[in-house]
C-alpha cells in the first residue's frame, strides 16, 4: 500500500483528503502532549488565557518518551493509549488542531468531533517506540518541563508512519478493519 | 548455606532490567516473522514489519523497544540454602530497579500514590513475588509490563457449573473487547483456579513461557489451541486495524480450587513480550 505524504499543519482541505484505512508519512512540527500536558492545555482554554503554542491546523502526538542517551535527539518515543485523552479532545479540536496521533479506539463523542471540527485521528504502531524515534530530527520542550515524559515538547519529524484510523466522514478503521476480517 | 551479598543481587537486577527492555525475545521475533509471513490483512503485515524492524533498531542500538517500559515485576525462586549477607534483600532488588532504570535510561513510570500521582522518579517500589524453593541458588526473572496492556486485564469468579465453556468465553470476551488498545498482537495469560489472589498471579506468571510452548497438560494444551483459534476469529488483528493475528499466544496456568469456585483471570500482554532471567 502506497503511503501519502502529508505535512504539517494542516488545513482543512488536506484534512478531507485523508479517509480511514490511508497509510500516511507525516512531515513537519508536531507537539508531544500527553494526560497531564491535556488537562493544562484545557484548563487555559476555560480560562481564555495564553497558549503555551498556536493550536491552529497543528498535530498533538499522545506520547511520553524515554530519557534520550546521550547522542539521540529523543528516546524511545511511540504512542500511548487515546482514550485517556477523550474528556479532552473535543475542546482541543474545537480550538484548531487538526489531527491527533495515538492509539486505540475513541468514544462516540470524540470520533463525533472529528466530523463536527473537520480533524482526523490516527494510529501509530504501538509498542513500536525505537522504530519511532528515527523519524523524530528535532525534540525541544515548549512547557511544563516540570512534567519529565508528559512534557511538551515540539517535534520535527521527517516521513513519520501512521494510519488513519477516525477521518472527517464518520468513518472508523478499527471497526470497519474487525468487519472486514471476522470469522462468523 | 551459601553466602550471596546484596550487592550481587542489585547488579544482577539493573541488568535484566536494561536486558528486557533492549532486547526482544528469539521466540517472540519468529511469531512476528510467521506474522509477516501469514497474515492476510495487508495493514497486518505493515505492522509485522514495523515490529520486526523496531525490534532489530532495540537490539543494536541498545535502547527500549517501547517508551513504556512498565512496572518492574520480579519473580523471585530464592533457594533455601541461601544466606542473603550485605543488607536488606527487598531494598537490594528495588536498588537494582532504581539503577537499571536510570542507567539505561529507562521511562520512571511509578507514581507514589494512586489518587496523587507524584513520580517515584526511580520507577520503584518494583512488584515482587517470592518463592522460596530447594537449593542454594537465587533466580530472577524481571518482566516489564506495560500500563496499556494490563489496564485491559480482567479477573472473574466464574461459578464450577459454567465449565470449560464459560473460561474461553470470558477469555475471547475480554481480548476481543480490548480491542486495539492493548497494541495488538497480544500475549494472553490465563490463570485459572487458586482464589481471588492466586488467580491474577498465575494469569501474569502464564506470560513467562516461551512463545507457543503449550501446556504439559494436553487438556489445557487443546484449551489453549482453541481459545487462540477463536481470538483470531473476532478480526480485531494487528493494532487493531483488522486481520488474523490478533494474539500470538494462549498460556494458561492453572491450580486446584475450593469445591464452590472457579476462577478465572486474564493478564493480556502486549507484541512487547518482555523477560529477562539469571541465576547466582
Ligand atoms: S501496551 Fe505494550 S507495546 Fe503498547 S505501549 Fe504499552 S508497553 Fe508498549
Amino acid at each position: 500500500m502506497e503511503a501519502k505524504r502529508i505535512r504539517a499543519p494542516l488545513t482543512d482541505a488536506d484534512v478531507m483528503g485523508l479517509k480511514a484505512g490511508d497509510n500516511v508519512l507525516i512531515s513537519g512540527v508536531i507537539y508531544a502532549a500527553r494526560d497531564a500536558a491535556h488537562k493544562k492545555l484545557v484548563e487555559l482554554l476555560e480560562k481564555k488565557e495564553a497558549l503555551p503554542f498556536d493550536l491552529k491546523g497543528q498535530f498533538i502526538y499522545y506520547v511520553g518518551p524515554t530519557p534520550a542517551k546521550p547522542g539521540q535527539v529523543i528516546g524511545s518515543a511511540g504512542p500511548t493509549t487515546s482514550g485517556r485523552m477523550d474528556s479532552y479532545t473535543p475542546k482541543i479540536l474545537e480550538n484548531g488542531i487538526k489531527a491527533v496521533i495515538g492509539k486505540g479506539s475513541r468514544s462516540a463523542a470524540t470520533v463525533q468531533a472529528f466530523q463536527d471540527y473537520k480533524g482526523i485521528y490516527l494510529a501509530a504502531t504501538g509498542g513500536a517506540g525505537a522504530l519511532l524515534a528515527k523519524t523524530i530530527k528535532e525534540a525541544e520542550i515548549v512547557a511544563y518541563p516540570e512534567l519529565g515524559p508528559e512534557a511538551i515538547r515540539c517535534l520535527v519529524v521527517e516521513d513519520f508512519p501512521a494510519t488513519v484510523i477516525n477521518d472527517a466522514y464518520g468513518n472508523d478503521l478499527y471497526e470497519e478493519g474487525r468487519r472486514q476480517y471476522v470469522v462468523k | 548455606m551459601r553466602e550471596i551479598d546484596m550487592a550481587v543481587v542489585s547488579a544482577t537486577v539493573a541488568e535484566i532490567c536494561k536486558e528486557a527492555n533492549y532486547y526482544l525475545g528469539e521466540d517472540v521475533i519468529g511469531a512476528f516473522k510467521k506474522g509477516l509471513a501469514e497474515e492476510v490483512s495487508p495493514v497486518g503485515r505493515e505492522v509485522f514489519k514495523q515490529l520486526l524492524e523496531n525490534a532489530r533498531i532495540a537490539r543494536e542500538e541498545e535502547v527500549p523497544m517501547c517508551q513504556d517500559t512498565g512496572t518492574a515485576v520480579l519473580f523471585v525462586e530464592l533457594g533455601q540454602n541461601v544466606r542473603l549477607v550485605g543488607g536488606d534483600f527487598n531494598e537490594a532488588l528495588n536498588a537494582g530497579v532504581r539503577r537499571g532504570y536510570t542507567e539505561g535510561y529507562l521511562r520512571k513510570s511509578i507514581v507514589k500514590d494512586p489518587l496523587q500521582r507524584i513520580n517515584s522518579g526511580d520507577n520503584t517500589p518494583a512488584v515482587v513475588h517470592l518463592q522460596i524453593v530447594p537449593g542454594d541458588q537465587i533466580k530472577i526473572t524481571l518482566a516489564p509490563k506495560g500500563g496499556g496492556s494490563e489496564n485491559m486485564s480482567a479477573l472473574k469468579m466464574l461459578t464450577p457449573s459454567q465449565g470449560s465453556k464459560g473460561l474461553v468465553d470470558f477469555v475471547v470476551e475480554t481480548v476481543s473487547r480490548a480491542g486495539s488498545n492493548p497494541c495488538p498482537p497480544v500475549v494472553v495469560g490465563v490463570g485459572f483456579g487458586g482464589n481471588f489472589e492466586k488467580v491474577a498471579y498465575l494469569a501474569k506468571k502464564a506470560l513467562l513461557r516461551p512463545l507457543g510452548q503449550p501446556n504439559r497438560d494436553p487438556f489445557y494444551a487443546d484449551l489453549e489451541k482453541e481459545m487462540l483459534e477463536q481470538i483470531n476469529k473476532t478480526g480485531v488483528g494487528p493494532q487493531g486495524f483488522g486481520g488474523r493475528f490478533t494474539a500470538l499466544a494462549v498460556h494458561i496456568e492453572s491450580y486446584p480450587c475450593h469445591i464452590a469456585s472457579m476462577p478465572a483471570a486474564v493478564n493480556i500482554n502486549c507484541h512487547a513480550s518482555r523477560h529477562a532471567e539469571r541465576v547466582i
